[in-house]
């Protein structure tokens, strides 16, 4: 760390020269260290609803039952997504007359984003164990969640393209956020 | 104990001359103030290097819910642990009674801190990576917050306050605001999101607004004038003062600067088909609750008795607390003890003769946004629904608190 600190001290300076945008936003305390782009890339584990995240890697249906099985994961989660002491993978039956929110609150049918059954699936899968899965053991995992929920097709290959584009039935079901600002009241008139 | 008094009386009386012959030894304690020999709490390496509490004070967490489902995924491990607010006084929780929520039942991360290191990148012109003593090297604030999780609700079966309340906490926190952090990494104007996350098994990440970000949030390593528990993300965690609980990401890791809001799987779980609902749930709303009397505890007698509890909002300060010892008919401005402080516990309190008939006691809680604490029944007004047992006031459960007291006494959760 040290040498990086000098070495931000000597080009403090220069930066003081070049003036403009790139002064106002320099550091202020020259502490830290840069990381390297494959330490953020080691470190970075958000998927964006939009994936740009995505490592490399396919999976389909077919090999994501594999894949459950080889891992356990009806151990926890029951054979096929139902049954087991973890929380149920597979929708529940539709109402008639409902809405996707009818489907319950199911990771592979209610994310509004299949992205988002990815990134949860790689970061916190299995249990015990959270993180040790392999890139195309998550795009077969998500594929066959997806398959399971009638999303789409046992075959279908799943990867860094086609994981976005999954519609998922909840996209629009949900209400927008409230837009954040100090000093806000949570919601004006409320409760009367 | 009282067939002793005389004596002693007698012994303090007469004996000033005899005193100086007898060991303190043989005088027999009268009021319990004085300890016999032998009665002296050794002061053994461990107590002189960490204190511990008097024996006799034994107030202690429990798992939460309580008596209910332990855990969400079906493993029996406790997954939220409860503050004792019956027994607390002043604003401050200890460290060791501060609440827990837990991702996935009680796996706490043994952390090195030397080893720990947090990323900051994302939308920046210079990602960086902090290690715990460049944090302690910079600027740093010190200032109380409460953390109250979403599920902290009060329901009929609940007997004290400790599982009607339990799951809120207040702490003085220490460390470097995060918007010292995103401007040391040059955050661009255009991220108006930020994903914060943390190291534990699950990395448990949330969305969180860049207007709250670099309004008030803290990257904490301090609680209470230590560093932070493990159970409280030792060593660092996000402060994000007044949101949900789940908002302030512990073993705190990595903030990435975002374009959108990133949809994680906290995240997933905070959507609502309603916007009203999605609109009451980021922060937490004017809140109060009466901690003595509480549910479970028993008054002696009629007669005099202060009564004392917590008010805390995400707005802001607590600008006044409301009490009731009538169900809610007449309302008396309750004493604010000490300072009221932002996102912060504020102790209030209200002397009270209580004429021994049975009565309710509410308190009710104004910020400084002129928010107000509602009844259940107005919540149900504005959601169209009856405030009967089936109803849950949306969002975190802000609603009045009602302690009945029996003539007898007896204090019971009078929420139906």
């Amino acid at each position: 760390m040290a040498p990086f600190t000098t070495r931000l001290l000597r080009l403090l300076p220069i930066a003081m020269l070049l003036g403009g945008v790139t002064l106002a936003q320099s550091q202020t305390y020259g502490l830290g260290k840069t990381p390297t782009a494959e330490e953020i890339r080691a470190w970075d584990i958000s998927i964006s609803p939009t994936g740009e995240e995505l490592p490399p890697g396919r999976g389909t249906a077919v090999e994501g039952a594999q894949v459950y099985q080889l891992k356990a994961c009806s151990a926890c989660h029951g054979e096929k997504g139902i049954g087991g002491p973890a929380p149920r993978l597979v929708k529940l039956d539709a109402k008639p007359g409902g809405d996707a929110w009818d489907l319950g609150r199911i990771l592979p049918i209610r994310a509004p984003y299949a992205t988002l059954i990815w990134d949860y699936t790689n970061r916190a899968m299995p249990l015990g164990a959270e993180g040790s899965l392999t890139a195309d053991e998550v795009y077969a995992l998500t594929a066959y969640m997806l398959y399971i929920n009638d999303l789409i097709s046992e075959d279908m290959v799943i990867d860094a393209k086609s994981l976005p584009k999954i519609e998922m039935p909840n996209r629009t079901a949900f209400a927008p956020l409230p837009d954040w600002k100090p000093g806000m009241p949570r919601l004006p008139g409320y409760p009367h | 104990m009282d067939s002793k008094r005389p004596d002693r009386r007698r012994f303090l009386k007469g004996g000033a001359a005899l005193a100086g012959s007898l060991t303190l030894g043989a005088v027999k304690p009268a009021l319990g103030q004085t300890p016999e020999s032998g009665q002296f709490i050794k002061g053994t390496d461990e107590m002189i290097a960490y204190g511990d509490r008097s024996r006799f004070v034994t107030s202690k967490r429990m798992p939460h819910p309580p008596g209910g489902r332990e855990s969400p995924d079906g493993f029996g491990l406790v997954f939220h642990v409860a503050a004792p607010l019956q027994d607390s006084v002043g604003m401050i929780t200890p460290s060791s009674l501060h609440f827990v929520g837990t991702t996935r039942g009680s796996y706490i991360p043994d952390i090195d801190p030397t080893e720990h290191r947090l990323m900051i990148h994302g939308m920046v012109d210079r990602p960086l990576t902090f290690t715990m003593e460049d944090l302690k090297r910079l600027p740093s604030v010190t200032r109380p917050h409460f953390i109250e999780c979403a599920g902290n609700r009060s329901r009929p079966q609940h007997k004290s306050v400790q599982e009607s309340h339990g799951m809120t906490s207040c702490a003085e926190w220490t460390g470097v605001l995060l918007s010292v952090l995103l401007k040391e990494a040059g955050v661009k104007d255009s991220a108006p999101w930020i994903v914060a996350e943390g190291a534990e098994e699950v990395k448990g990440a949330s969305s969180i607004p860049m207007a709250k970000a670099m309004d008030d949030c803290m990257v904490a390593y301090g609680m209470n004038g230590e560093a932070l528990r493990p159970q409280q993300g030792f060593p660092v965690r996000l402060l994000v003062p007044g949101f949900e609980g789940i908002f302030h990401s512990k073993y705190l890791r990595r903030i990435k600067a975002v374009d959108r809001y990133y949809m994680t799987y906290s995240d997933y779980g905070h959507l609502n088909r309603e916007p009203e609902r999605a609109a009451l749930g980021y922060q937490i709303g004017p809140k109060s609750v009466i901690t003595f009397p509480s549910g479970g505890q028993q008054l002696p007698g009629k007669g005099f008795y202060q009564i004392s509890g917590l008010a805390w909002s995400g707005g802001g300060a607590v600008s006044k607390v409301e009490v009731s010892t009538d169900g809610g008919r007449r309302w008396m401005d309750a004493e604010i003890k000490g300072t009221a402080y932002r996102m912060a516990h504020t102790r209030f309190g209200l002397t009270w003769n209580w004429d021994g008939k049975e009565t309710e006691l509410l308190s009710r809680c104004t910020d400084e946004l002129g928010q107000v604490q509602p009844a259940r029944a107005q919540v149900a007004e504005f959601f169209n629904a009856r405030a009967g047992s089936g109803f849950s006031v949306p969002g975190q459960d802000n609603s009045i608190q009602p302690w009945r007291i029996a003539s007898d006494g007896a204090v019971h959760n009078a929420i139906t």
